[in-house]
């Protein structure tokens, strides 16, 4: 492949493409160890109450069982919640601790593991393990929890809770004319990554261990299985060099981790625990939240007050939050405005975050009221967000670092034919179809973390990039290699990139779209470092044509470090690589938010999101036709990869409006549906035309111009189908998903 | 779990080995045992591997008809030249189901033979009166939205799950049958039967008899059929409901007709009356109505299921009109015509 700068904003092929469709890249189950046991976890089938006693006697009699670990037999844990609080993404409140006591806080809660020969052998002794219980009548609907919502919590770390009311929402609101209030709810959901939760534990001899597990970021649960098992962390390696999805489920560390860990420690051997499917509905997930948008607006679209009110899930031992309603603040100008959240405790397994946490909800339900109020105005529903643009973000009073939101509007209408949709609902039809067009609006913080890189050339020319950031799926490791090979000018080919290792340069988890823009301009600092490396080893060679060169008056092209004003002097960069008497060259560099920067402007990706919908008049069959979404999201590193982030986020909306839905009996306190035939995502069928515009904005908010893909996908998609199919039918439906039921 | 392997070289063998232990079951495909017992549900002490049996034969038969030998894999039975030119509404029904890799490896006889998709008999850790006789039935007053409306009892309101079976309902296939006591021929509809108080029994083989074939009559309905499945998305999903209708036309007036449904209930929904209502009548909504209202009777919803009712009698009048027209509904395609 010829080397064609830039590679970063090309369409560059995914590097480690090839790795996975042939198998090669290893996941957290597929590590192996010689000597290495297998472990399955026992669900409990109660989600209430304390286990009574646990009858391990057939089990352990099951061919190959080595061992059967229970609260009442397991070895020592912390009794304080501190150890279990080095989590980078904790919530307030008392950590769920596996196999602790005898206490059950949701169904499928690990009561015991067992540890086998064979992971057949595991699983087999795991389904004869029996407990008796003492049962409480679970609550696992937060409709039947609203009575007792609360917002005393403490605020989560890092997570903003709404701000303080601005003018008088309610007062305005009284006495307008025009307006609705109207409550939405979007039917609970999990991440249903195709990789399952796994960790592989090998056990290096003399306490040391090297520890594969699916994660967001490699260094949290590193810190987290030090801090709780009171491990020296200068003998603990911890690695996930790739995960198959996350969508922020792996952001926290889960029990496969610690009941791996524990059991490779007490056995002084490599241990193997992969969760069942049915498993993977036993952690984190988008919570229940009830919804209720009040607007008003005047004669002309002007929105004159918007009041959003969420009660949001979560468990009984922690306060997670997603502020739902913040969004409902900071995206259209509007003088009055009140925002609430609050929480309530049901018989769950902790929420987490999951692709937008609380824009995904929230937006949701602002963006289909503000479509409910466009028909009452009888106004262009893009009319009316154009009416109530925000030059700034309304929550801080701060200007946009960039703010291309117009022109994905304009460009997103454009290329949908939005001027071709008839204003009144069941107004377009084809044969049985009607045909319904929505659209919404969608945003997402663009955020940074500290973060750190290295970069090392060797004298045959090679790069190597690395960090301990994650790629889980994103195209971490082809941005990175595109900003390295851009840095030198080398073809990409002679570039590697290395992530997902705790004995690589520190990286926080990857998450909340801060990804790229972190570890790229780690990458974009390192590489700086290592060229000034290699300018001062090309000064000191003898005779040097380079002698008294600065970094601003050469070029790293073309193999060499040439002065910029005359090409003829240079010194190759294995000349340069000799001149350190080895065989290579070294750099670290670290980036961190410019925080001056983050006083004075806002930073977010916005969307425009237009659906068209075909809706069987009868028989309430919906079929998405057509999607556009127009994204602005400042540089766009990389072409493919970045639709390929939004397209994956498209269909996780149309999931989300269409097909998604984790179910629990109320009575059992149990998910029914905890597996991928019946818990339903859109299929292939689902999925027709989606195209994505990017619309390309200068953002000054880090030197690459970086804002993050990984949420803004999905904001918006759920509303603008949901509009969509309001168009096509005149029916609102307000709870998500739209089944053929609710179309009846 | 630990279980014992024989692949049978005959069919006496297969039979004489699974009906001597009561803890032995035929894998075929494996499509639906396997993860039964990856779930816990199904805990065979053996199984008995019949995929070598020589059961793969789609075979002409005295009376113009087809036997379809038990091994015949879905995909080839739908692709099957004969099946597609004389029975498109078996081969729609059959291409509506699972997903291409599911069809590849499920077989005729096992297809007859899928368990419910009722979630709560998936789920050990949960009472159920098919899985656990006596246990009770959670899914009665539970998350309900795929259980039946038509011919449930107090001990089991679940479905069979299979699209092929309804096609074959409306066609008025034979399932040949062998045993230790011999073999026989079942009449479709009396293959498999209502939970009554005994639900977890799917249908009417006793254990160690297995199903050698499938016989379809002489070629009928192929101008006039279609396949119509309504599920929670657009591929790949159980139907919520489904309808195989076929109709033959004596010039303008219907002849004869055939409606079964998928997704209501324990077995293939067939009701004589119901179709002997349209019978010397003019195709129109009207007809097509009554008829749905009759093949519906008695119908009852749970909760979450109520609206498959309607949704049911919306369905039957749609398939019959597309039957009438002659336009059947396209698998691959997703509108609903």
């Amino acid at each position: 492949m010829s080397n064609v700068h830039p590679y970063v904003g090309r369409a560059h092929p995914r590097v480690d493409g090839a790795l996975k469709v042939t198998g090669r890249a290893k996941y957290a189950a597929e590590f192996f160890a010689d000597g290495m046991v297998y472990a399955a976890a026992v669900p409990s089938t109660i989600a209430k109450g304390r286990i009574v006693s646990i009858d391990l006697s057939t089990a352990k009699g099951a061919p190959g069982v080595i061992d059967i670990l229970t609260h009442e037999n397991r070895p020592e844990l912390p009794d304080s919640d501190k150890p279990y609080l080095n989590d980078m993404v904790a919530v307030p409140g008392s950590p769920f601790r596996p196999l602790y006591n005898d206490r059950i806080f949701y169904s499928g809660q690990a009561i015991a593991l067992v540890v086998a020969d064979t992971h057949e052998n595991a699983r087999h002794a795991a389904s004869l393990v029996t407990a008796t219980y003492e049962a409480k009548r679970p609550t696992v609907d937060v409709a039947e929890a609203r009575h007792e919502a609360y917002d005393t919590f403490e605020p989560r770390d890092g997570i903003p809770p709404p701000p303080p009311p601005r003018g008088d929402a309610e007062a305005t609101f009284k006495g307008s004319d025009i307006k609705l209030s109207e409550s939405y709810r979007v039917a609970p959901e999990h991440h249903n990554p195709m990789e399952l939760m796994a960790t592989t534990v090998v056990w290096e001899g003399d306490g040391a261990l090297t520890i594969h597990t699916k994660t967001q970021g490699v260094n949290n649960p590193k810190m987290y299985i030090c801090a709780v098992l009171g491990l020296d962390p200068d003998k603990v390696r911890v690695t996930s060099p790739f995960v198959g999805g996350a969508f922020g489920m792996a952001l926290r560390p889960h029990y496969d981790l610690l009941l791996a860990t524990m059991a490779a420690l007490k056995h002084e051997r490599s241990v193997r625990l992969v969760l069942t499917r049915g498993q993977m509905y036993t952690m984190g997930w988008r919570p229940d939240t009830l919804q209720t948008v009040s607007l008003s607006a005047q004669d002309d679209g002007t929105l004159t007050s918007i009041a959003h009110h969420a009660i949001q899930a979560t468990s009984r031992y922690e306060d997670y939050q997603e502020p739902t309603v913040n969004w409902s603040g900071l995206l259209y100008a509007c003088p009055n405005v009140t925002l609430k959240y609050e929480l309530a405790k049901i018989d769950v397994s902790t929420p987490s975050d999951m692709r937008a946490p609380g824009a995904a909800l929230g937006l949701y339900a602002l963006e289909v009221a503000m479509d409910e109020m466009s028909y009452r105005l009888g106004m262009n529903p893009l009319e009316l967000r154009l009416k109530n643009y925000a030059e700034k973000d309304q929550n801080d009073d701060k200007p946009f670092s960039s703010k291309e939101l117009k022109a994905a509007y304009e460009k997103g209408a454009e290329r949908f034919g939005w001027s071709n949709r008839s204003p009144e609902p069941r107004s377009m039809r084809d044969g049985k179809e009607l045909v319904g067009l929505g659209m919404a609006t969608g945003c997402w913080e663009a955020m940074m973390m500290p973060h750190s890189a290295c970069a090392t050339l060797s004298a045959d020319g090679k790069l190597k990039v690395a960090c301990g950031t994650a790629d889980i799926g994103t195209g971490t490791y082809t941005i990175l290699a595109q900003i390295a090979a851009d840095a030198f000018d080398l073809d990409i080919e002679d570039v590697t990139t290395e992530v997902g290792d705790t004995d690589l340069p520190m990286a926080p988890p990857e998450g909340g779209s801060w990804g790229a823009a972190s570890a790229g301009n780690a990458v974009r600092v390192a590489c700086a470092e290592l060229k000034k490396e290699l300018l001062t080893l090309a000064r000191g060679i003898d005779d040097s044509p380079l002698a008294n060169a600065s970094l601003d008056h050469v070029a790293f092209s073309n193999g060499r470090i040439s002065l910029v004003s005359d090409g003829e002097r240079s010194v190759s960069y294995a000349d340069a690589i000799a001149a350190s008497g080895g065989g290579e060259v070294k750099a670290e560099g670290s980036f961190a938010p410019d925080e001056e920067f983050a006083e004075k402007f806002a930073a977010f990706t916005h969307s425009a999101v237009f659906a068209e919908v075909r809706v069987d008049e009868q028989l309430g069959v919906v079929r998405v036709t057509h999607i556009v979404s127009a994204i602005a999201a400042g540089k766009i590193l990389n072409l493919a990869t970045a639709r390929s982030q939004i397209l994956g986020g498209v269909v996780m909306g149309m999931g989300m409006a269409l097909h998604e839905e984790t179910m629990w009996d109320k009575t059992l306190g149990r998910v029914v549906n905890a597996n991928l035939g019946e818990y339903h995502m859109p299929a292939h069928a689902d999925v027709q035309n989606i195209d994505v515009i990017f619309v390309e904005e200068d953002d000054k908010a880090n030197p690459l111009g970086i804002k993050g893909l990984g949420e803004i996908g999905i904001v918006g998609a759920a509303a603008a189908i949901a509009n969509a199919v309001f168009h096509a039918t005149g029916k609102r439906v307000r709870e998500l998903p739209i089944t053929i039921d609710k179309l009846l | 779990m630990n279980f014992s392997y024989t692949r049978a070289t005959t069919v006496g063998d297969a039979i004489q080995a699974v009906a001597g232990d009561p803890q032995a079951r035929f894998i075929a495909g494996g499509t639906n045992l396997v993860d039964l017992m990856k779930y816990d549900v199904e805990r065979p002490g053996r199984l008995v591997d019949i995929t070598r049996l020589p059961l793969k034969a789609i075979e002409q038969t005295a009376d113009g008809g087809l036997k379809i030998g038990a091994l015949v894999p879905n995909s080839d039975l739908a692709y099957d030249a004969r099946i597609e030119r004389d029975y498109p509404l078996l081969a729609s029904a059959i291409l509506a189901g699972a997903s291409a890799q599911l069809r590849n490896a499920a077989t005729t006889g096992g297809n007859l033979l899928q368990r419910t998709r009722c979630y709560y008999f998936y789920d050990a850790g949960v009472p159920c009166n098919k899985r656990e006789p006596g246990s009770g039935c959670p899914a009665k007053t539970g998350v309900n939205r795929i259980h039946a409306i038509l011919g449930a009892s107090d001990a089991c309101i679940a479905t069979h799950p299979s699209d092929m079976c309804v096609a074959l309902a409306a066609l008025g296939a034979t399932v040949h049958v062998e045993g230790p006591d011999g073999a026989r021929v079942i009449a479709f509809e009396d293959f498999h039967r209502l939970p009554g108080d005994t639900p977890e029994k799917d249908n009417t083989l006793a254990h160690g008899e297995m199903v050698t074939a499938v016989e379809l009559p002489a070629p009928r309905f192929g101008q006039n059929h279609t396949y119509l499945k309504l599920r929670d998305r657009l591929s790949y999903a159980f139907a919520l409901v489904s309808v195989a209708a076929a109709i033959e036309l004596d010039g303008d007036v219907v002849s004869e007709a055939r409606i079964a449904l998928g997704g209501v209930a324990h077995k293939p929904w067939r009701v004589p009356e119901a179709e002997a209502l349209l019978k010397g009548k003019l195709p129109s909504s009207g007809a097509f109505e009554e008829a749905a209202d009759r093949l519906l009777k008695g119908a009852v919803g749970h909760g979450e299921n109520d609206f498959k009712i309607e949704l049911a009698r919306r369905a039957v009048v749609r398939a019959l009109s597309q039957a009438a027209a002659g336009t059947p509904q396209v698998q691959s395609n997703k509108i609903v015509n």
